[in-house]
């Protein structure tokens, strides 16, 4: 546990990338890639994730700016709102005479 | 002086028959470039762009057919792709990064790809009875004497900095080129660099990031920087040599006049070259003489490791 990492200062920053297919769509996360700075990660998420014709806007960020969920607390997290119909709009009579809905 | 993209477009849906392209339904509009309006919201389509395949069509049910004059220079312009295609191709799986790898194979495909279009067209008149030949006829079953190809797409890769020395100049250079056969008075010509100018732009964005970092990098990037471009610049010249043959295509304003080029890449290249801190090398130009078909000992291997499978196995397919 003592050993560094090893080339730990030549390694390049991860990042993560959001692409959006088409307009009116939003970004959706399609990876991660390596690159030494946020110019060279657009390029690369370009040359990695739209090689298809897959996207008209990327977005990269890196990844440690990233806070997420502990997928550990998931229970507590994710679980609260099961049962929970109330919360959904089908749970509700509709009223009678009333349009649009 | 030959096919208009609409006839070439024409072609298309037959193509998609046998290409083993999923979803080309917009294809159809090959060279025009509107599709956008038409496209899917969500689904991914391989877009509209003219591929080498409508080209090999239009030229072999004589919808599309080059002058000689044109054929050769298609000839010189394939050519020149093809090599650097094969070089930058020897990267994948070396490149310093996994990414880079992958960036580097993209430009090498991109390459390929003009590759393809610029032979299947020039074939259309090349076949000396009337006959044409196809891009695989002209790749494949050459002799080096026959490639019309300059020598700075044959020079080894060297370390990355040289590779990205060479791509800086060659996608300035070709970027200059496409940009202005836009306008050729030859449509197919003018449909392949409408296609091409846009990946060579990105071609140029790549190779610049790159120079810019390597030269303001670390000590070891920036003499490795400068040592590349030493390397690559004496081949610099003979990009825009002008001969007998452009000065007919130019009077004909179906291409231009190699050196009308060269103001702009000075500038253009000299502005990266400055931002980065670099000077451009006081070199003696290399001689050259691609275009004649002499070149440097390194075609040859790179056309026996290109050539081999298809001509130990003629009509191999896999």
């Amino acid at each position: 546990m003592t050993t560094p990492e090893p080339h730990a200062g030549n390694v390049w920053p991860i990042w993560e990338v959001f692409v959006r297919s088409s307009r009116g769509l939003s970004h959706v996360h399609a990876g991660s890639l390596h690159a030494p700075d946020a110019a060279m990660a657009l390029r690369n998420a370009r040359d990695l994730y739209t090689r298809r014709n897959e996207g008209v806007s990327i977005w990269v960020v890196p990844a440690d700016a990233i806070a997420s969920s502990d997928p550990d607390s998931k229970g507590s997290f994710f679980e609260s709102p099961q049962g929970k119909d109330y919360r959904h709009a089908t749970y509700y009579t509709k009223s009678e005479g009333v349009k649009h809905l | 002086m030959s096919t208009s993209p609409e006839t070439a477009a024409a072609a298309a849906p037959a193509a998609e028959e046998t290409s083993g392209h999923g979803d080309v339904s917009v294809g159809v509009k090959a060279a025009s470039g509107s599709g956008e309006a038409t496209a899917s919201a969500t689904r991914i389509t391989p877009g509209n762009a003219l591929r080498p395949e409508d080209i090999a069509l239009a030229v072999s049910r004589g919808t599309a057919k080059p002058s000689e004059d044109v054929a050769e220079f298609a000839l010189r312009l394939g050519d020149d792709a093809l090599i650097l295609a094969q070089r930058l191709g020897h990267w994948i799986s070396r490149a310093p990064e996994l990414e880079e790898d992958i960036a580097l194979g993209n430009i090498a495909l991109d390459q390929l790809g003009h590759a393809r279009s610029f032979l299947s067209y020039a074939g259309g008149a090349l076949g000396g009875d009337g006959t044409a030949r196809s891009e695989d006829d002209l790749a494949y079953f050459r002799r080096e004497p026959e490639f019309r190809s300059v020598e700075i797409f044959e020079i080894p890769n060297g370390d990355f900095a040289v590779t990205i020395a060479r791509q800086f100049v060659v996608s300035y250079y070709q970027f200059e080129l496409y940009r202005r056969l836009v306008e050729s008075t030859d449509a197919t010509l003018a449909g392949i660099a409408a296609k091409a100018v846009k990946e060579v732009d990105y071609h140029r964005d790549h190779s610049a990031q790159w120079v810019l970092r390597l030269a303001q990098g670390t000590e070891v990037s920036r003499e490795k920087m400068i040592h590349g471009f030493k390397v690559v610049w004496p081949y610099v010249d003979e990009l825009f040599r002008d001969d007998e043959l452009t000065a007919r295509l130019a009077a004909a304003g179906a291409a231009v006049e190699p050196s009308s080029l060269r103001a702009d890449f000075d500038r253009l290249t000299g502005e990266v070259l400055a931002a980065a801190e670099l000077e451009v090398p006081k070199v003696q130009p290399a001689p050259g003489g691609g275009r004649k078909g002499l070149h440097s000992e390194h075609l040859g291997y790179i056309l026996a490791e290109m050539q081999v499978l298809a001509r130990e196995y003629p009509g191999a397919s896999w």
